[in-house]
């Protein structure tokens, strides 16, 4: 139901990436995972061209673009299909937690004011932040205003969610609840593609574990395969790197 | 030394100026705040053509002084526009006033939109928000607090320099003072009374500005 088709992303001269071809079904999650610098961030910012991709089709849900061809409507219908949870949140600092919610259902998808503070205060109860209904952003800790974010996406009723780095700006105490608040989402089937850090969570929660390195997919399995028996060499070095220090057991 | 009683008598003939001169300085600061903020918007998206022409109106109007764009407007204008001829000082005062300070707020107001970080800008279209309502809905409230300090200075210098409309011939607060001052003589006493009125209606503005930004803040409070 999510593909992308030979996507390409090049910065002046130089390729980000290169024919990226991706295919998920509904329900699936995948998380992208790989050194920094990689273009991971700038593939999930491609899908719903917060970065234009110079070139390639990207379909989510019936929506199907083709980025050289792509019109201003197109990009708003592909856009409307999916959600995007931010690094640094990306709350609207002048609008109160109910309202960061309601706010796309209200003017985007035209729901009447108080059907949507309704809708907006059952997400609020589902990510455990009924109390928190008219606080202001700058009133919140990270991992409150992160949950608010995901709270935003939810109520975007899109067909995938795509995250982007969800825990990297958080304080270490504040990651456990936004990565607990995400298992939910995934135990209800809600398809997700996630960029991190967090191996332990890929381990748990993805159906895929996509490994990128220098702009190019090096190899995709589901991670019980890709963690203890990766095929490329890049990949090994890579894990072995990054799971070391965390006392997770070594491909 | 000083003839406080006609100072007293005078207080009150001067205040009946005085709504004139917040009038001029109320209408054309509205004005001046939509095609501020239009300037602005049009700076900060790159409108082109637009673009070009918002420089050059802004370069314009910041680099003159603002009594030559009065003269320009009340004398010159109507020289080469027929229509103009009977345009009266208020008007042309409201112009140059309008014109001259959307010109300086627009600025401030671009350099405020462009202060918002840019991830609301990306959260906002990322839910499928378009450009304009992602400008009404979240960068135009933000920026307004953000400049509201700025704007209120720039009105409360716009209050003062009405008193620039008394060279078109406009009997407003100053106007009225340099009549009563050229019968009665006592100078001295005159123009330390309107510094006072224009004084304390700066003060009371400042109080006011103060309550305001405490107000448009409080979005802002840990």
């Amino acid at each position: 139901m999510i593909t992308l088709e030979a996507v390409t992303k090049r910065f002046g001269k130089q390729n980000v990436f290169a024919d990226i071809d991706l295919t998920l079904a509904r329900g699936e999650i995948i998380v992208i995972i790989g050194p920094s610098g990689t273009g991971k961030s700038t593939l999930l910012r491609c899908i719903n061209f917060l970065e234009r991709p110079d070139s390639g089709r990207i379909t989510v849900g019936g929506v199907q673009v083709d980025a050289q061809r792509a019109s201003r409507a197109d990009i708003l219908k592909l856009r409307r299909r999916t959600a995007f949870v931010f690094q640094n949140y990306g709350l609207f600092a002048n609008k109160t937690a109910l309202e960061n919610i309601s706010e796309g259902m209200i003017v985007v998808d035209k729901i009447p004011r108080q059907q949507a503070h309704a809708r907006a205060r059952e997400i609020l109860e589902r990510i455990g932040l009924a109390d928190k209904h008219d606080a202001y952003p700058a009133a919140l800790s990270g991992g409150q205003q992160q949950r608010i974010g995901i709270g935003r996406a939810m109520a975007a009723n899109a067909d995938v969610i795509l995250f982007d780095e969800p825990t990297s700006s958080l304080d270490p105490q504040w990651v456990g609840e936004v990565l607990s608040l995400m298992k939910q989402l995934a135990s209800e089937q809600q398809t997700m593609i996630i960029v991190t850090h967090e191996m332990q969570f890929a381990r748990d929660v993805a159906d895929r574990v996509v490994f990128m390195d220098e702009g190019q997919i090096i190899e995709q399995a589901p991670p019980q395969e890709l963690f203890t028996a990766p095929k490329d060499p890049r990949t090994q070095r890579f894990l072995r790197k990054i799971l070391a220090p965390t006392g997770q057991p070594l491909p | 030394m000083l003839n406080l009683e006609y100072m007293w008598g005078l207080l009150p003939v001067l205040l009946s100026y005085l709504p004139l001169t917040l009038q001029m300085a109320t209408i054309a600061m509205l004005f001046a705040l939509v095609f501020a903020c239009l300037l602005a918007v049009v700076r900060v998206t790159r409108v082109p053509l637009l673009n070009g022409l918002a420089l050059l109106f802004i370069s314009f109007f910041r680099g003159t002084p603002l009594l030559v764009q009065l003269f320009l407007f009340y004398y010159g204008l109507p020289q080469l526009v027929e229509a103009l001829v009977s345009i009266n000082g208020v008007t042309a005062a409201v112009l140059g006033l309008t014109l001259h300070f959307s010109a300086y707020m627009a600025e401030s107001i671009r350099a405020a939109i462009v202060g918002i970080d840019r991830s609301q800008t990306e959260a906002a279209l990322s839910i499928g928000m378009t450009q304009p309502q992602l400008m009404r809905r979240i960068i135009l409230p933000q920026a307004t607090r953000v400049a509201t300090p700025t704007l209120m200075n720039y009105f409360i210098d716009m209050i003062k320099a009405t008193s620039l409309a008394f060279t078109l011939g406009v009997t407003e607060l100053m106007g009225a003072t340099q009549k009563e001052a050229s019968s009665s003589f006592l100078y001295l006493e005159a123009f330390l009374l309107v510094a006072i009125i224009y004084w304390v209606v700066v003060e009371l503005l400042s109080w006011g500005q103060r309550r305001l930004e405490t107000y448009l803040n409080r979005a802002y409070q840990r």
